[in-house]
């Protein structure tokens, strides 16, 4: 057996999409000047509440926004300790991880084994039947064109609104936006919402369609992943799609090289998506003026308006 | 309406007061948990913080205690000394793997031998093992400004994929069908941790552990590089002024609790765990990031969290078995005291004013 550049291509875009989901979310929430850590949390949340109601329910449509609504729930535990308590974000990143996991894994205790409702591929007027644009390009499941609508959604809001240019300001600058009379707090509670809210898409897409079935720690990473991407894409929409693609490339790449048994341990191989995270964080940190210039300078500090 | 006025000094008696307060709340809503979950919550609750210690068996689960203690207090310990500085190391739980898998190859090696000079060889190879894991991000960090958060945790998932690697390759029991576990290190006394009294669960990572809270305490408390450690954090730019190096800083510190991780993690391969394999890691890592943050980083808070934590443990295996309530009903109690203690940590630093209505 050999590796068809086609198939893999495929593959790729679906391996991709759930971090790519995860990761545009989160780049909002970093431009509205917010650290959160808890990606993996929400991630894994929304896999088993979107699991759950899209097994119970027969229907992958369900899965999805009972996910997005999930991950939007866990966040709103997050935005609730660092926004109104505040409480350290990178702590509180920390604390949303492991309790989701844990909880993820008490939901979903009698949920493992079980094939969820199958999400219907895209078909475009015969494009999908094109030889090699066919299957890699025109022939997926929904929500990898919504994932990459979302991209241009985001990039559009924060480069031509107001309200995008609002939350640039709000993560830039939260005290000059405080004084020209933002409400700082709830622009980043909404942020931080939208952001869980697109985890926890990100994680159902794991659990009704990349794998698709649920097992415990199934995210594996990948919220953490989606975080270094974030950093890879120096906080511009569109790279977070070349950054998630890499990823997914690497993913994919792996498990068929496996698959064909090449002659490296299959523990060696699964440290390579890994691994390429920590060499393109430092490849891209490495320049401290350019990393610290698209940063949102107000990333990860503690917004009170004393009076 | 609620308003936070921000105190002068963090209030003392808040320091110490609320961490109970989050053991109360998670109580209270961890109690609505096991209702939801169709269980006798005041049952539940009676297993998981009373039971281990004073309940029926407690003599066989003190001992369990002090074995679940031991590595979170070692590992929380490394780790309280970054979290001050605001140096983020949270992926103890993969300095801890390489700890084991470096010392507990150090042993394999040797055997059989019976030198007495092999155990302490195998905690010195578990510490390096760990430090070196823990400098990868400190380096990273300082040469090329890459996110220690991000790094450290890449690592814990490399490193479980190298155990992996090393139980199904160079590190498995010869004489184990194929089994991915090395071989176990009771089977040479000289690379055994045993319990030091039978049925207490003191083992030498308990003595260890006992030694170390001394130390950290004196060191934070009495000595320069604690006090260096507590401006580094409190006030960064004062510390710079002080001559305080940043980069030394954090190479120390990541490769302190990197080693501290690492000696834990030898003294469970060697101890409790037994051998090398695919389960050995537990989350003691993930764990000790609560212990820290509940024992205020503080080397004494730490050691009291540390078995707190380790109650909850030994609880959740009795809930578990009892109430046939899954392994993971723990992990959200254990998630849950952190997002509370967060979540009230607000009053040391700021105090609640109800506002009246004025009345005309």
């Amino acid at each position: 057996m050999d590796i068809s550049a086609v198939a893999l291509i495929a593959s790729l875009i679906v391996a991709a999409t759930p971090i790519l989901l995860a990761a545009i979310g989160e780049l909002v929430v970093e431009k509205a000047g917010v650290l959160n850590l808890g990606v993996e949390g929400m991630m894994i949340i929304g896999a088993v509440v979107g699991f759950i109601a899209a097994v119970n329910t027969q229907s992958a449509f369900v899965g999805f926004v009972a996910g997005a609504l999930a991950g939007g729930a866990l966040s709103f535990l997050f935005a609730i300790l660092t926004q109104y308590l505040l409480s350290n974000q990178v702590a509180s990143g920390l604390a949303l991880t492991l309790f989701g996991l844990g909880l993820a894994a008490l939901l979903g205790h009698g949920y493992t084994g079980i094939k969820p409702p199958a999400s219907p591929k895209m078909e475009f007027f015969g494009l999908s039947e094109l030889p090699v644009l066919g299957p890699t390009v025109f022939h997926h499941d929904l929500m990898v064109y919504f994932s990459i609508t979302l991209v241009a959604g985001v990039w559009a809001f924060l480069k031509f609104t107001r309200a995008g240019l609002v939350l640039r300001a709000v993560g830039e600058n939260h005290d000059a936006a405080h004084a020209l009379g933002y409400k700082v707090v709830r622009i980043r509670v909404a942020a931080i919402l939208f952001g869980g809210a697109c985890a926890g898409l990100g994680g159902a897409y794991l659990s009704l369609i990349r794998v698709p079935q649920w097992t415990e720690g199934m995210t594996a990473g990948a919220g953490w992943i989606a975080l270094a991407i974030v950093v890879f894409a120096s906080w511009k929409p569109w790279r977070i799609i070349l950054g998630a693609y890499l990823f997914g490339g690497v993913t994919i790449l792996q498990l068929n090289l496996q698959a064909i048994g090449v002659d490296i341990p299959v523990s060696y191989l699964s440290m390579a998506p890994y691994l390429v995270t920590i060499v393109v964080l430092v490849i891209m940190s490495a320049d401290r003026a350019r990393a610290s210039l698209n940063a949102p300078a107000s990333l990860g500090r503690i917004f009170h308006a004393s009076n | 309406m609620i308003k936070l006025i921000p105190r002068n000094q963090p209030s003392k008696s808040m320091i110490a007061l609320t961490p109970l307060i989050a053991v109360l709340l998670t109580m209270l809503v961890g109690g609505a948990l096991f209702v939801a979950l169709g269980k006798d919550p005041f049952a539940a609750i009676r297993m998981i913080f009373w039971d281990p210690l004073f309940g029926e068996h407690a003599f066989y689960y003190r001992g369990q205690i002090l074995i679940k203690a031991a590595p979170l207090i070692i590992i929380a310990l490394g780790l309280s000394f970054g979290f001050r500085a605001g140096i983020w190391n949270i992926g103890a739980e993969g300095q801890f793997i390489m700890g084991a898998i470096c010392g507990g190859a150090v042993g394999l090696a040797a055997y059989p031998s019976d030198s007495w000079l092999l155990y302490p060889a195998m905690v010195l190879a578990g510490a390096l093992g760990g430090m070196l894991w823990g400098l990868i991000p400190a380096f990273l960090k300082i040469r090329f400004n890459a996110n220690e958060i991000l790094v450290s945790l890449m690592l814990v998932y490399v490193a479980v994929n190298f155990l992996s690697g090393m139980v199904t390759g160079p590190l498995r029991n010869p004489d184990g069908f194929n089994f991915p576990e090395s071989r176990a290190f009771q089977s040479f006394s000289a690379a055994h941790n045993p319990e030091i009294w039978a049925g207490t669960g003191i083992h030498i990572g308990v003595l260890v552990m006992l030694g170390l809270v001394v130390g950290c305490y004196v060191m934070l408390t009495r000595h320069i590089f604690g006090f260096n450690i507590r401006l580094a954090g409190q006030a960064p730019r004062a510390a710079r002024f002080a001559g305080i190096s940043p980069n030394r800083m954090i190479m120390i510190c990541l490769g302190l609790s990197g080693a501290l991780a690492g000696m834990a993690g030898l003294f469970e391969v060697t101890g409790p765990a037994g051998k090398l394999s695919t389960t050995f890691p537990l989350g003691y890592g993930f764990t000790a990031i609560i212990v820290a943050f509940l024992g205020r980083l503080h080397p004494v808070g730490i050691f009291l969290a540390g078995l707190l934590l380790a109650v909850t443990y030994v609880g959740g295996d009795i809930i578990q078995s009892q109430l046939s309530l899954p392994k993971a009903s723990i992990q959200v109690f254990q998630g849950m005291l952190l997002f509370f203690l967060l979540a009230v940590d607000v009053l040391v630093m700021y105090r609640i004013q109800l506002l009246q209505r004025r009345v005309r």
